[in-house]
């Protein structure tokens, strides 16, 4: 159990029967008056951000949260499928849920679901991931200098800056977390 | 191998440049207006109660959450003008503008009342902004005195969408003070809020002639409360009583906080004063145009 004096940036808490993130926190206390606390929350489910601002003495319980080890499948209509390859046990996460970060799933990749109860909540991608470029303006000869980056789409439909050496077909990694080019693979 | 110094302490040289001028023309300020400087101990057997304030056991004793008791312990043993510089502990407080160890310049004046005190605000105000203008997190703000004085009350009808009363009655005042009231106050220049509900000054004299208003205000500058100040209550029998519901309503964990009878005592020979407690660390902020407190410290309690 965590007390209003816990509070801070990147605790977890059930809400209304709901885990919750805090994203933005601040305490303020205007003189002689009671401490407040200052949540920006968002609901781990719906992804909805709003702010909600508790005072001393209120109670919260930590959100039930674990992670699992868990192989993407494939995609189908209900959402991304998911498999726990120890217990072969599946988990179906809609298309909203997974966000921006369906642009880096490649089959059979090893991922963390985030797991409430049953339900996935969310995952966590490998750092880095290799993507196929499928297009991007051809290289022009001559055009040496570093740091010169063009608009590049990679087979997921992902559009990113690349340099200007990068052409179509090349496979390149990118770093998941910033979503932007780390350099080219040698297959 | 040797960790190298973290980098936040270098990028805020400057702030702390800044901060040990400022100190150093506070001590101006006081010395030639012949306020004598005090230290008087950290921990002590126990501060004034008050109910929202939390004390930090050291020992057998207290850190300090203010030196206002041995402070006024002093003007009741006949010094008139007294100004202190020091270190002071609240405990959980910690947010942009909290710290839970801080440093606070507390000054005392024997026959003042609040309205000197205003007074005095304004003179150090100038005397450290001597251009007369400055800017902070966006805001320029022109200290030139007189300040503005608003009630509380006018400081609701002039930002909230409801009264100080109907927020008092509904127990919300916390939440629409902050989130309403308080980002307006001394956006253009510093204001000082005046005419608190005598429940909000544990340690003031009431008006005379309005008996539910303590003769306290607070001095804001570009949203921020920089500084809160009483006329004193001298009357010992009524602090007793003050300190004694503070006491009951006060919530846990706060065990066994003490009567601080020796103060209690004394407190009868306290000639009239007014005081005031001066946030420095705010006032660096400000000073600087710094957004956060940890900015304006060398190590704030994370970075030890």
């Amino acid at each position: 159990m965590y007390s209003s004096s816990d509070l801070k940036k990147g605790l977890k808490i059930m809400i209304d029967g709901e885990p919750h993130v805090i994203e933005g926190f601040d305490f303020t206390k205007p003189g002689k008056g009671q401490a407040l606390y200052k949540c920006k929350l968002r609901n781990m489910i719906t992804g909805s951000l709003f702010d909600r601002t508790y005072r001393s003495g209120e109670n919260f319980e930590p959100a039930p949260l674990e992670e699992r080890d868990m192989q993407y499948l494939y995609k189908d209509e209900a959402g991304y499928v998911f498999m726990d390859a120890k217990t072969f046990e599946q988990v179906i996460l809609p298309e909203q849920t997974l966000g921006n970060d369906y642009y880096f799933l490649t089959d059979n990749m090893e991922v963390k679901v985030l797991m409430f109860g049953d339900q996935g909540i969310g995952i966590t991608l490998p750092n880095f991931v290799n993507l196929t470029v499928t297009h991007a303006d051809p290289w022009v000869k001559g055009d040496t200098a570093a740091g010169n980056n063009k608009p590049a789409t990679v087979e997921s439909g992902y559009n990113l800056q690349v340099p200007s050496f990068v052409e179509e077909g090349t496979l390149i990694q990118i770093d998941t977390r910033t979503g932007e080019y780390v350099t080219r693979v040698k297959e | 191998m040797a960790t190298a110094p973290d980098a936040t302490r270098a990028a805020r040289r400057d702030n702390l440049y800044a901060r040990a001028r400022i100190i150093q023309q506070i001590r101006a300020f006081f010395i030639v207006r012949a306020y004598l400087e005090v230290e008087t101990p950290h921990r002590i057997p126990c501060n004034a109660p008050e109910e929202y304030i939390e004390q930090i056991p050291s020992a057998d004793a207290f850190l300090q959450t203010s030196p206002e008791l041995c402070m006024k312990r002093l003007l009741a043993a006949g010094y008139p003008k007294l100004f202190q510089l020091c270190r002071c502990w609240r405990n959980a407080e910690r947010g942009t503008r909290h710290l839970p160890e801080f440093t606070l310049l507390e000054w005392y004046a024997r026959s003042n009342n609040y309205l000197d005190l205003m007074h005095t605000c304004e003179e150090l105000l100038c005397h450290l902004v001597p251009t007369g203008t400055l800017t902070w997190q966006g805001c320029t703000i022109s200290i030139q005195p007189p300040f503005e004085r608003i009630t509380l009350a006018q400081a609701f009808s002039r930002f909230a969408p409801t009264s100080l009363e109907a927020a008092l009655a509904a127990d919300c005042f916390e939440e629409i003070y902050t989130e309403h009231v308080e980002p307006g106050l001394g956006t253009a220049a510093p204001v000082f809020i005046y005419d608190y509900p005598s429940s909000m000054a544990a340690l003031a004299r009431t008006r005379a002639d309005a008996p539910h208003l303590a003769e306290r205000f607070e001095l804001y500058i570009g949203g921020m409360e920089l500084a809160n100040a009483f006329t004193e209550l001298t009357d010992a029998h009524e602090q007793r009583e003050r300190f004694n519901a503070a006491l009951e309503t006060m919530q846990a964990p706060n065990p066994q906080h003490l009567m601080p009878e020796a103060f209690l005592a004394e407190l009868e020979h306290m000639p009239p004063s007014a005081g005031i407690a001066l946030g420095v660390d705010r006032l660096v902020m400000l000073l600087t145009d710094t957004a956060e407190i940890d900015a304006v410290v060398a190590f704030t309690p994370e970075e030890l």
